[in-house]
Formats: structure tokens, sequence, C-alpha cells
């Protein structure tokens, strides 16, 4: 070893990140005013899409700066659930973005890949079968794992990526089975999506209804939704860096998602 | 006159774009009675309450008795043509450019001697039908065309000026979404629009209707969403020039409670589609529609603002829709003053109770989104500025304008 060459894990990483050795991947969709958002029957409360509206733009509202408001709701675009979103997690300690253990915000990813699955059926559900396969042929999810579910869902757009009909949302997601498995077998970080929730479009009628949110925040754990570009991701070995808004008592937030990978 | 215009050529783009110019718009106060009657389409003059002695043009006192009592009363349009003038050349910009004119006496079958402009087929002893418009200054004046054979008056450049005629114009309706789109886009191509441009917002969300209005044929589906500052102004970068009557047609109504802690969401929710998407309809196609109230045959002739009748009165139950309405019958008065002498017709659209699901509960009657449809284009075509549509809202505006608290304590009950 000589003198110039790094020892520490931060200078070994400047460096790997330097030489292209380490690559960062950008997981995470724009804010666009016109992407869907979640849908709720129309007599509830409504979640804000994407809004940008100019202050000024070099104009007679200020001649030599372009600067915009924006408002969203907290769960749109790629975002992070905490545990307060769901009934489950709500009196769970450090259960908001704001009280998030920042020791969390960056961890590693097991991607699982269902894009074939998805493609053939727009409400596959993941099972534990399904994992337990993936389990044998890259090992064993890691506990404070983020498993991450690549459907390949976020190359859709618009409608097709909503995909709502007469019956509601139509996109793949976990069972039941396997996030009480994930939970309480795994012990994972979170799960992490393409599609607009954790849960299967048409996850409610699971049971109990939307499991995804039912036993992740249950237990003190996060999700990941409308995630992109899955298929960068190695089966195992990338690191996600996930680090919310530090909202007051924020149930979720939008926020830039990037795994570092391997080259 | 029997013949129907033909569809204008092409703009030459070589050409500068004819700039508004309104005709004299000073009127007395006295005159501004005929404006109300005017702009709700309605052939009223002042009629005095002593002897019933009818008189025109507007006066403060009755010719004949000196009675300070008069009244705007419905009277008879029908009327005998004296003498027909046709006028060559005029001091009056406005009038130079529509020269020539042809102006009548005519004696009017209610009593008085008017002068008014005429149809050109209109000869001296000819029975004629007298109406009431707004010219493009907002002011009232009488049109009169002969009472026998085509009630079409469209070739006369004179009577185009005093109506905002779906013909040949290209019509942007903003809220597809609304029940009121289908028939409204059916009216707007049976009254002969050359185009019916319809926003639909978040399009990622199904639009059941889509297929019908496609099959409409001179329909095009857009991506507008009102609440999207960016949306409105993507749309207006395309359409703005190409947009000659908007159709503001947001409907976002919700029942509930003033003091439930959901109103607040809903209120914001239903303001932005409403009010603030009309502030960007008016940020954004206002200017261009402005600049364009004289560009030819098919120029920019009106803006509808479609409103319910709880924009003078809240809705108990419906504190939040009633606040958007009130807020946009305020704008719609604002965008009026800022088009005054561009030209473009500011119109209100009254409605009582829709049927419509939100609406469900209420027992008849309601109005029928056809009808609704309907009475926009024959608003349109007489070049209104206000019009009550349904007998619910009929009713509304004779008890709002008697007693405003009876039937505010009338709402009470229902």
């Amino acid at each position: 070893m000589t003198m110039n060459e790094p020892t520490s894990p931060i200078a070994l990483m400047t460096a790997a990140l330097a030489s292209g050795k380490v690559r960062v991947v950008d997981l995470t969709q724009t804010l666009d005013p016109g992407g869907p958002t979640i849908v709720m029957p129309p007599e509830l409360g409504q979640s804000w899409p994407v809004r940008i509206e100019p202050i000024s733009r070099y104009d007679d509202s200020g001649p030599a700066w372009y600067w915009n408001n924006i408002s969203f709701g907290e769960h749109t675009g790629t975002h992070l659930d905490a545990p307060i979103h769901w009934i489950t997690g709500r009196y769970l300690a450090h259960n908001s973005v704001d009280t998030m253990p920042t020791s969390l915000m960056v961890a590693p990813a097991c991607v699982i890949d269902c894009s074939a699955e998805s493609a053939e059926d727009a409400d596959f559900l993941v099972t534990v079968t399904f994992v337990e396969a993936w389990e044998a042929q890259h090992g064993r999810i890691p506990p404070g794992s983020w498993v991450l579910l690549r459907t390949d869902w976020s190359l859709k757009r618009g409608a097709a990526y909503a995909n709502l009909d007469d019956t509601g949302a139509h996109t793949p997601g976990p069972d039941a089975e396997l996030m009480r498995w994930l939970v309480e077998e795994r012990d994972v970080l979170g799960v992490g999506t393409e599609t607009i929730g954790t849960d299967a479009g048409q996850g409610g009628h699971l049971d109990p209804p939307y499991p995804a949110h039912h036993y992740l925040h249950g237990a003190g754990k996060y999700g990941l939704q409308c995630l992109a570009r899955l298929d960068a991701l190695p089966p195992q070995g990338a690191l996600i860096i996930a680090a919310p808004l530090k909202i007051r008592e924020g149930s979720g937030s939008p926020l830039r998602v990037i795994a570092l990978v391997e080259h | 006159m029997s013949i129907q215009r033909q569809r204008p050529p092409r703009k030459n783009p070589l050409q500068r774009t004819t700039a508004p110019l309104p005709p004299p718009a000073r009127r007395s106060r006295a005159a501004q009675g005929l404006t109300r009657a005017a702009a709700q389409g309605q052939f009223a003059l002042h009629t005095c309450q002593n002897c019933q002695t009818v008189s025109y043009p507007a006066r403060d006192a009755c010719p004949k008795c000196l009675s300070e009592n008069l009244v705007v009363a419905a009277v008879q349009s029908g009327g005998t043509i004296l003498s027909v003038t046709t006028i060559q050349i005029s001091g009056e910009p406005y009038f130079r450019r529509l020269a020539p004119a042809r102006q009548a006496l005519i004696v009017l079958d209610c009593g008085p001697t008017i002068v008014a402009e005429v149809r050109p087929d209109c000869v001296s002893g000819m029975r004629v039908h007298a109406s009431l418009h707004l010219d493009k200054a907002g002011q009232p004046v009488i049109y009169a065309r002969p009472e026998n054979g085509d009630a079409n008056s469209d070739a006369d450049p004179h009577w185009r000026e005093l109506v905002a005629d779906p013909l040949h114009r290209r019509c942007l309706i903003t809220d597809g979404r609304n029940p009121v789109t289908l028939p409204l886009a059916k009216s707007l191509l049976a009254a002969g629009a050359a185009k019916v441009v319809i926003g639909v917002s978040e399009r990622w969300k199904p639009f059941a209707v889509a297929a019908k209005l496609e099959a409409l044929g001179a329909v095009e589906l857009v991506d507008l969403d009102l609440a999207d500052d960016q949306s409105v102004s993507a749309l207006a970068s395309d359409y703005g020039a190409k947009t000659d009557i908007l159709l503001h047609t947001a409907l976002h109504l919700r029942p509930g409670s003033l003091m439930s802690g959901a109103e607040l969401l809903k209120a914001r929710d239903a303001m932005e589609v409403s009010y603030f998407g009309a502030l960007r309809l008016a940020h954004h196609f206002g200017p261009v529609m402005r600049s364009r109230g004289a560009d030819r045959d098919n120029s920019a002739a009106a803006w509808v603002n479609l409103l319910s009748i709880f924009a003078h009165l809240s809705w108990p139950g419906f504190a939040a829709y009633s606040a958007t309405q009130a807020a946009s019958l305020s704008f719609s008065q604002a965008l009026r003053a800022e088009m005054r002498g561009s030209g473009v017709r500011v119109l209100d659209v009254f409605t009582g109770p829709m049927e419509i699901d939100w609406l469900e509960h209420l027992p008849p009657p309601k109005v029928q989104p056809s009808a609704v449809a309907n009475e926009i284009v024959a608003a349109l075509k007489g070049g209104e500025e206000e019009r009550w549509v349904g007998d619910v809202a009929k009713d509304f505006r004779e008890r709002f304008a008697a007693n405003p608290k009876e039937i505010e304590r009338d709402l009470w009950q229902q």
C-alpha cells in the first residue's frame, strides 16, 4: 500500500465514484403537474397533484430572477411513506418523516424482477413462493434492506401508468402473505415499487386490505413508490439513498432516490 | 338573406389584424335600463306608469305627461318603416369601417317612432320585427328585420356586430368533464361552429364520453387542467389565437358544511378550477382574444361563464361551491370591464341545480344539461350578456330581485 492509496471507506467510495467503478443511478420520476396520483372517491379528501406557479421569470414580477411556488400532497411523485401514514403505525415512536432515523436513509436493496409477470398480468401479485425462488438464486434478503419490486411500470406513461378502469387501478404489487413474511421473517427496512402505491392497484380487496401499508407501517417500516429505472439495479448489491424532506409530523414526502451501483 | 354565409377564407398573414374599434359608448343613466333588457335578450322600452306612453330613446320623464315614473317594460316588437336612409360615409371611425349603413324611421306598434338599424332588405312601408341588442361598445341599440320571411340576418355584417354567433367560429370548452359538454358540443356544431376544442383534465383518468365527442366530427380533445397554470399556458400557446368563443364550464360541486374541517380543502379545490381557473384563462387567453375582437368575420366573439344561481345567494349545504360561484360572478364582471371596447362579449349563463349525480338527492325540477347547452347557443346567437336557464333559475331571478330575504329563508326550508 502506498501513501496515495485511499484507505478510509469514504475515501474509497469517493475514488470509486470518480473512477466510475461506482455509478449513481437516479430512481426518481420528475415531479410533473400532469403526472398520475393516487385517486380516492371524489367525496373524500383529495391529495393535491403537483402544481408549479411562477413567482417571476425575468419579468415585471422579478426582472433578473426565476422562481416558482410549488404545491403537492406528501404522497406525490416518487415518495416515501412513513409509518404514521397508516392507522397501524399511528402510535409508533419516530413514525413521521421528520423523526425518521437518518441511519435508515442509506440502505442496501434487493431488487426482485417481476417485470415479465407484470407485463402479462397487470394485477400480478408477488408471493412468498416467488420471493423464495428469488432468494434461492440471489441469496437471502438481509435484515434492514429495501425490497424493490421491479415491474418496469415506470416505463409507462399517463393512462397506461395509472391503468384505471371501472373497477379501479390495475397495477402489480405484493400479496398479503408476502408482506407479513417480509416484515416478520426478513425484517426488511421497507418495500419499494414503480407503481403509484406500495400495494397492488386492487390491494384494497386483499385480506387485510392494503397489506403493504398494513404490515409495513404497523411494524415501523417504510414504503417507496413511483420509483423509476429499477432495471438498472443488480438483484443485490445496490445502496439506496432515500432522504425525505423534514416535514413536521409528515406522513410522507416526495424525495430524490438515488442508488449507488458497482459497475 | 336566406343564403347561408360561407365560411370566411383563411386569414392573410401579411395583413395587419383589424384592431377592435368600438362604436360611441356614451349613454345616459336612464338608457342603461335598455342595457339590462338588451343583455337579457328582451325587447323592452321605457313605459310611463302614469299614462302608459312608451318612449324611445330613453328619457327621464314621460314626453306626454311629464311623469318621472318610467319603467322599462316588455313591449310589442312589431313596427312599420316610414323611411330608410343609406349612410354612405360617417365621421365616426367605427361606422366608416362598416359603411354603408342603413337606418330607418320605424313607427312601433307600441307607440314611438324610432331610429334603428335595419337589415339591407328592409324598405319603406315594410312591416318589421325590432329587437334590442348590445353593440360592440356594450350599449343598447335597436335592430329591425322584415317581419315575414327569413329570420336569419347572418349575411348582414351590421347584425354580426351585435351577436356572437357560433357560425364558423372556433370554440373552446374548458371543462370536458362537465356533463354539459356533450350536448354543448352538439349544439355549437349544429349552430355551424367550425371546430369545438374540448379541454379535459387528468386524461390518465377514464373519460367515458371521449368516443361520443370524437364521433361528432369537428371536435378535438386536448389536455387542459384549469388548476394547473402550465397546462393552461401550454394550451393557449397553441389555441389562444384560434379561440373565438371560450366557454368556461368548470364544475366542481361538493356538498359540505362551512363548519366542517373538510370544507377548507374542498373550497380550495373548487376555487382552483372555478375561480383561479378563470383567472388562468384570463391571463393566457384574455389578451389575444381581446386583440382579435374585430379580426374579420370569425373574430374572437364571446367568453361564456357557466354559473349557478347560487352565485347570488349561498346555497345551504353547498357553502364552498356557492363561494366559488360568487367569486366567478365577480370574475365575470371584472372580465367584462376589461374586455370593454374589444368586441368580445362576456356572457353569464345562470342555471339552477342540474340533473347530475352530485344532486341526485334533490327532487325535480332540475335543469337538463342539454337545455343548458341549447340556451347557451341561443344566448350567443342573440348577443346576450346574461341568460337564466330553466324554471328554477327564472323563478330565483324574480324572487331575488323582489326580496332576497324571502328566498334566503325559503332555501333554509329545503
